[in-house]
């Protein structure tokens, strides 16, 4: 270690020791800024994938005020990916660089993703179970150890806390129409509630990356402790709400002050992760097909601000030779 | 059982308020302005709510298609801003129906039971009682076509908003007033892209030859005059489509020049049988099979 270098390393520790933030000029280790890139690029990747799912209700939904919100929602979690790349690029990622890793599989996305959306129940569900879990995950990392994933999740979470209400209020409307309408809530449920678990990722004692970026401070809880905490939070909503969760070994269990619930299907996780899910191969796809069809249109914008760029040179050129 | 207090638990329940897009017209003057025909505004009101809401559908099946994620939020963006031009002018127009009462009498839409809405106009009419402009209801072929065709349909519709912000009904004049800025904003993205993609490369300048020469010739319809909009302008509350034709010329023109597109001036506005006498082309039938699909698997439903 070179002098400088063990300076920053002292000062590095002593900001995570003290529970300071990290800013993108201050000396990390290789490892913390592979482990935050790759953290964030995923971020990045699940916001953009995300609006797909959701994204396909927008044109066929049933009330204009409900494609009104749909439409801010979806839009917002473009908005979130573009900042979420620009965080990702204070640590030197590039975010054409990220979008390849992305469409050629390297890089992952949330897996929750890979399920499809049935009906237009599947849009509250997904603003009630899945944005609820992300909002679990999510509310400890504005206190991440990165200064600029930090700032980003501050304005996230509040945005995601809107959708969660939205989707939330949606089902309650339809719980009180139809008995048609009650039952497509009840089968988004039954379908949705299970992969939200699996949100949070693998068992503690399975997960691999936990210890390090607790130590790090880029993680403030397990995983295991934030699926324990949405089953509390959520036990009580599905109650007011009138659905039924999928999972004859849930109840409370008051020696423990938590609700008890059933095994997650740990299999059909790791297929969906390593890419056997439903809809794995047609949302990368999508992602890839706008890319490659949009390349033509990058293409030009970069064309037109270079000769405009050109232009702009040569007429102080002018300028200068008439001074 | 409540073993789990949280404060956001309490927030979601009680959350019943303030999600946003509620009820477009709170708050605006409803009364009704003398001497123009409550049907004809009502009319009036569906041109132009109609005119929105489909070219916003077309914008809204660019979502997760766009060629770069700043153009997801910037189409999101518009299409956002047209869905509540729409709201309001079918809100508005619906208000109308309701109170005029004769205005839908001796249609089957009329003699179904209940009060008009938003919803029941944008989702429980056929394309014949769709009384947009058909240049909105083209699909888009590709980016090129869908600036090209925003370029023109926004520099026309602002012209129309501009006078409308005076309009006599006071609906009408605030709506415009609110949708002037936004619509301006409009023209000046499509008219930004389309400089960039007429100037940008070989293949990009093909693409936007292309397109212009694709949709100008289709921009005579939004000069056309229809009577209802001839009588309500008499009165001081609608805008003459025939006097936007100076500022949408001068507008494509000055755009196509920056762009280095061969340009010809739209031609003679076709006498009638436009999408403003519910004419319209196969294209909309397949736009409202999407946008109507729900709604109408579930007419009793409410979401």
């Amino acid at each position: 270690m070179s002098g400088a270098t063990e300076q920053g390393a002292e000062s590095f520790e002593r900001a995570i020791e003290r529970d300071q933030r990290i800013e993108p000029r201050d000396w990390m280790p290789d490892a913390y800024r592979g482990t935050m890139v790759r953290q964030i690029a995923q971020h990045a990747h699940s916001e953009i994938i995300g609006m797909q799912p959701e994204g396909a209700w927008i044109t066929r939904a049933p009330s204009l005020r409900r494609k009104a919100i749909l439409l801010a929602k979806v839009q917002d979690e473009a908005g979130h990916g573009l900042y979420l790349y620009s965080a990702a690029e204070t640590l030197g990622a590039d975010r054409a660089d990220l979008t390849d890793k992305l469409i050629s599989g390297r890089q992952k996305y949330s897996s929750i993703f890979n399920y499809p959306t049935l009906t237009f129940a599947d849009v509250g569900v997904i603003g009630w179970l899945v944005d609820g879990a992300a909002i679990c995950n999510q509310v400890p990392l504005c206190r991440t150890s990165y200064g600029p994933y930090a700032r980003a999740m501050i304005r996230i979470c509040k945005e995601e806390s809107f959708h969660q209400r939205q989707g939330y209020e949606l089902l309650m409307t339809m719980m009180r129409g139809t008995p048609e309408q009650r039952e497509m809530v009840q089968d988004a449920v039954d379908r949705w509630w299970w992969p939200s678990l699996m949100m949070f990722g693998p068992p503690d004692a399975e997960s691999a990356n936990t210890a390090q970026s607790m130590a790090w401070k880029i993680k403030r809880h397990t995983n295991d402790e934030l699926r324990q905490r949405f089953v509390d939070m959520t036990v009580p909503q599905a109650e007011a709400l009138g659905v039924r969760l999928p999972d004859p070994e849930l109840r409370w269990n008051p020696e423990r002050g938590h609700h008890d619930f059933g095994e997650v299907d740990w299999a059909e996780f790791r297929r969906v992760v390593g890419g056997g899910g439903p809809c794995n191969a047609e949302r990368i796809a999508v992602r890839r097909a706008a890319h490659e069809e949009g390349a033509w249109v990058r293409e030009a914008a970069a064309a037109y601000a270079a000769k405009q760029a050109a232009r702009r040179d040569a007429e102080q050129g002018r300028e200068g030779e008439a001074a | 059982m409540s073993h789990t207090s949280d404060n956001a638990l309490h927030a979601i329940i009680e959350a019943t308020g303030d999600l946003g897009f509620r009820d477009p017209l709170a708050g605006v003057d409803s009364r009704l302005p003398e001497g123009a025909a409550p049907a004809d505004l009502a009319a009036y009101c569906l041109m132009l709510g109609d005119d929105a809401l489909v070219m916003s559908h077309r914008l809204q099946q660019w979502c997760t298609r766009a060629p770069e994620l700043e153009e997801e939020v910037a189409l999101a963006n518009i299409a956002l801003d047209l869905l509540g031009q729409a709201r309001l002018l079918l809100s508005r127009a619906a208000q109308i129906r309701n109170g005029a009462g004769d205005a839908g009498r001796g249609t089957a839409e009329g003699a179904a039971a209940g009060r008009w809405d938003e919803d029941r106009l944008a989702f429980f009419r056929d394309a014949a009682g769709f009384r947009n402009v058909r240049f909105a209801e083209a699909p888009h072929d590709d980016f090129a076509h869908a600036m090209v065709r925003l370029l023109v349909f926004s520099a026309w519709r602002l012209a129309l908003l501009d006078r409308l912000s005076s309009s006599r009904d006071p609906v009408l004049a605030a709506v415009a007033a609110k949708g002037v800025k936004e619509v301006a904003y409009h023209r000046d993205h499509a008219a930004g892209w389309t400089v960039r993609l007429g100037d940008g490369t070989e293949l990009s300048h093909l693409r936007a030859q292309r397109a212009w020469d694709a949709v100008l010739p289709e921009a005579a319809e939004l000069l056309h005059v229809h009577e209802v909009e001839g009588r309500l302008a008499a009165a001081g509350v609608a805008a003459d489509p025939s006097t936007a034709r100076g500022e949408l010329e001068d507008v494509l023109a000055r755009v196509a020049e920056a762009a280095t597109l061969r340009h010809r001036p739209p031609g003679r506005a076709p006498d009638g049988g436009t999408g403003r006498y519910g004419v319209h082309t196969p294209e909309l039938d397949s736009l409202l099979a999407e946008l109507q699909e729900v709604a109408r698997a579930h007419p009793e439903a409410t979401w």
